[in-house]
């Protein structure tokens, strides 16, 4: 056990010195991920939070700027994420099967899907930006009764996605650096944690998104 | 036990251990040993100690005269800065990330913690915020308070907060990848026959600690992040001139910091139950109570945080909800304090330092944890809120109680960490200055407090000057309490007598089945756990039958 020369003869591919075995390694490292995925939703949750109390103290105006969400850019956007974590699925199974060129294809798949999201969230911001809806000195808004609190909607529309996109952008980093871990043979059918963990996150990430589409694009849209 | 009178010419120095492993300073910087991240950790932490002490002597300083002798500006930053480098550089770090860091993986047999390069980068991250912390200071400080409230934070102050914010936003991580770290490590490293139930009740305490740390910790990292942001851009989001709610801020900062305040008592109540065990020569009494009541603390200290907020224009019946969960975390906190002395009872207990310490801890606690209680009353907060009397009650828990837990837990087990004995009688000495001079320094503070002297002031009327006087004069005396340990535990860690693997004849993996110092990867056989924890009385009956 201790005697790590004694078992570099059967070294499996990327066991650590200080795990007993590959299992146990596994179990480490899910806990682990599934344990920091917790602080990620306490992190988020500090701006649902913000976003339920001031949605609760401003209804009128709640509704008044959710009609100037982009509703159909969100939707494709809700598409284009679930879409990608169908390819992320599919790049973790190969991977498992130890299908090297399956899992490039669906990892580089995986990452389009969200560059894609992440280029339509630019648009949808930089039409914002034309409207003058970024909160700080240059906001404007049409409805003078609610010039305050629709900033402070906008500030928390920009806080959540724009940490969401801020996880899509460390995701997509990841990505490519599992698509070239892949393309060197570093991964095999015995040993692939790392895209199994990079799946869970990806996956965590597009969970975010869609809690963020209904409560900030779809509720109070109709009103 | 008796220790002093071993000058063993034992060959231990010749034997490879984690110390002499390597001396080059990449070996150090770039290691992932858990026991030498543990040191890193403690020479960064007493660093940001004195940093944060030297503050507090200056604000000492200026209350010598009730006119202040300071400008006042400059008091609002002195308080600032020793609160946010106290709070989030050391107290929160202090026993998780050093003593805990070096003992966890060897309590439950393991070569290491779960994730080596996770707790490395973990130091990293503490030391990039603690310059984003010293950046601030030496650009001219912060003067918001270490609490950061809005709007005066994001509006109205004109210091750095933004720097000051970040370094606490960036340190939060520090603390959130330590505590994930010992969660795993805790659940699926642990050697054959270390079940649940024969855990340390150090690792009980950390674990309960590491709860909090991930559960709260990104808490206080979102609302630094709002808060940095909206004084950028003043949208207004805490702002009641824009239509912002700064009562908000207040349950955000507070939804993670008063579950802070248990990070930093928990691993103290988690050293201390081993320190009270080992000196009394007994099993713990009530092992499964104090264990729980770790667990039942850190579930509480989530749903208590409205106790600050009771003179913040909260709701008075959140404010009542609020109270009665305040006081009902007071009963695991007084279940520790009962099982302890229960332990001593008819324990042969000895006066070595780290007990004199487990002392001072046990009633200085029970002081700062019954004041706490007054302060959850409504009717008494509403008198005493934001006056010494808080001050004088949170040091009581932070200094009387963290820090001489840890002060207890360095001396415990510093023959394990350098492999060598401190001065005993040195140490005896420096315990009994730091109790003198802490009571000196802060239970005057109660008085002033109870009298109406408000807390976070340069100046001060004339009738609290004798009370000042005397809480300067403690702060004097607890300031050489704390140097002279630095000066024996630094000669001792060079010249001092070679200790044997195990002074205090104390149970646990980590002084009988460990080298000590522990060889790098901790066991020079795998460990294997036979007994129950803290089997001190040894009798055959109390051990759990083997399993095949």
């Amino acid at each position: 056990m201790a005697d790590s020369e004694v078992a570099l003869a059967a070294h499996p591919p990327g066991l650590q010195h200080h795990f007993d075995n590959s299992a146990q390694q596994l179990e480490a490292s899910t806990l682990g991920m599934w344990m920091f995925l917790v602080t990620e939703i306490m992190f988020f949750g500090g701006m649902f939070a913000s976003y339920t109390i001031y949605r609760n103290l401003y209804p009128e105006a709640f509704a008044s700027t959710s009609h100037f969400m982009n509703v159909t850019i969100g939707a494709i956007n809700t598409g284009v994420l679930i879409c990608s974590s169908f390819t992320m699925v599919l790049s973790v199974r190969s991977v498992q099967l130890g299908q090297k060129k399956t899992t490039i294809t669906f990892l580089t798949l995986t990452l389009l899907l969200g560059l894609v999201f992440l280029v339509l969230k630019f648009v949808e911001y930089h039409e914002k930006w034309v409207d003058h809806h970024i909160p700080g000195p240059g906001f404007q808004y049409a409805d003078p009764r609610y010039f305050h609190q629709a900033q402070i909607l906008f500030y928390l529309y920009f806080a959540m996605t724009g940490l969401h996109a801020l996880h899509m952008i460390v995701g997509a980093g990841l990505i490519i650096t599992l698509i070239v871990m892949t393309a060197r043979n570093r991964f095999s059918a015995e040993w692939n944690t790392p895209v199994e963990m990079i799946g869970l996150y990806w996956h965590f990430v597009d969970i975010v998104w869609i809690f963020l589409f209904p409560l900030l694009y779809l509720i109070g849209h109709t009103s | 036990m008796s220790t002093i009178l071993q000058p063993h010419p034992h060959p231990i120095e010749e034997k490879t251990n984690y110390l002499n492993a390597d001396y080059g300073w990449k070996s150090w910087l770039f290691t992932t040993d858990h026991k030498r991240i543990a040191l890193l950790y403690l020479f960064s932490i007493t660093a940001f100690f004195f940093v944060g002490g030297a503050f507090a002597v200056l604000m000492r300083i200026n209350l010598l005269s009730p006119d202040g002798l300071f400008d006042h500006d400059t008091y609002n930053k002195l308080f600032t800065m020793h609160g946010i480098i106290m709070v989030f550089f050391f107290l929160v770090p202090s026993i998780p990330a050093t003593l805990g860091n070096f003992l966890i993986p060897i309590m439950v047999g393991s070569r290491d913690l779960a994730f080596p390069r996770i707790n490395l980068l973990s130091w990293y991250i503490y030391i990039f915020g603690g310059i984003f912390t010293l950046t601030a200071v030496v650009r001219g400080g912060v003067d918001t308070g270490w609490t950061f409230y809005a709007p005066f934070s994001t509006t109205y102050s004109n210091t750095h907060v933004i720097l000051a914010a970040m370094g606490v936003f960036v340190s939060g991580f520090s603390s959130i990848l330590t505590g994930l770290n010992f969660i795993i490590t805790i659940h699926k490293m642990r050697c054959p026959g270390m079940t649940w139930s024969r855990l340390p009740l150090f690792v009980w305490g950390h674990y309960a600690t590491a709860l909090i740390q991930v559960l709260g910790t990104p808490v206080i990292a979102i609302t630094m992040v709002l808060l940095g942001l909206e004084r950028v851009l003043h949208a207004g989001i805490f702002d009641p001139n824009l239509g912002g709610d700064p009562i908000l801020f207040q349950h955000l900062f507070w939804f993670y910091s008063h579950p802070a305040v248990y990070i930093m008592i928990l691993p103290g109540m988690a050293v201390i139950s081993e320190v009270v065990a080992c000196y009394s020569r007994k099993r713990i009494f009530g092992y499964g109570f104090v264990a729980f009541s770790s667990l039942g603390i850190a579930v509480l200290s989530f749903v208590v945080w409205g106790h600050h907020l009771f003179v913040s224009g909260q709701s008075m019946y959140a404010s009542m909800v609020f109270s009665f969960m305040s006081m009902a975390v007071a009963v695991p906190s007084a279940i520790k304090v009962f099982n302890w002395t229960a332990t001593m009872y008819r324990g042969s207990i000895s006066w070595d330092t780290p007990m004199l310490y487990a002392f001072g801890f046990i009633g200085l606690f029970t002081i700062g944890g019954l004041t706490g209680l007054f302060l959850a009353t409504m009717a008494i907060d509403v008198h005493v809120t934001d006056t010494y009397f808080v001050i004088a009650h949170f040091h009581y828990v932070m200094v009387g109680g963290m820090v001489m837990a840890y002060m207890g837990g360095l001396h415990f087990w510093f023959p394990k960490i350098t492999g060598r004995l401190y001065p005993e009688g040195w140490a005896k000495f420096a315990a009994l200055v730091i109790f003198v001079g802490f009571n000196l320094t802060f239970f005057p503070q109660f008085i002033l407090g109870y009298l109406g002297m408000p807390r976070r002031y340069a100046t001060y009327a004339e009738e609290f000057h004798a009370l000042n006087v005397m809480s300067t004069a403690g702060a004097s005396i607890l300031g050489v309490g704390y140097v002279i340990p630095m000066i024996y535990l630094a000669w001792a860690w060079r010249k001092g007598p070679i200790s044997p693997q195990n002074p205090w004849k104390a149970k646990g993996l980590e002084w009988e089945q460990s080298p000590t110092p522990p060889p790098t990867f901790n066991f020079d056989k795998p460990p294997i756990v036979t007994e129950p924890a803290y089997n001190y009385s040894g009798h055959e009956e109390e051990q759990e039958v083997d399993i095949g």
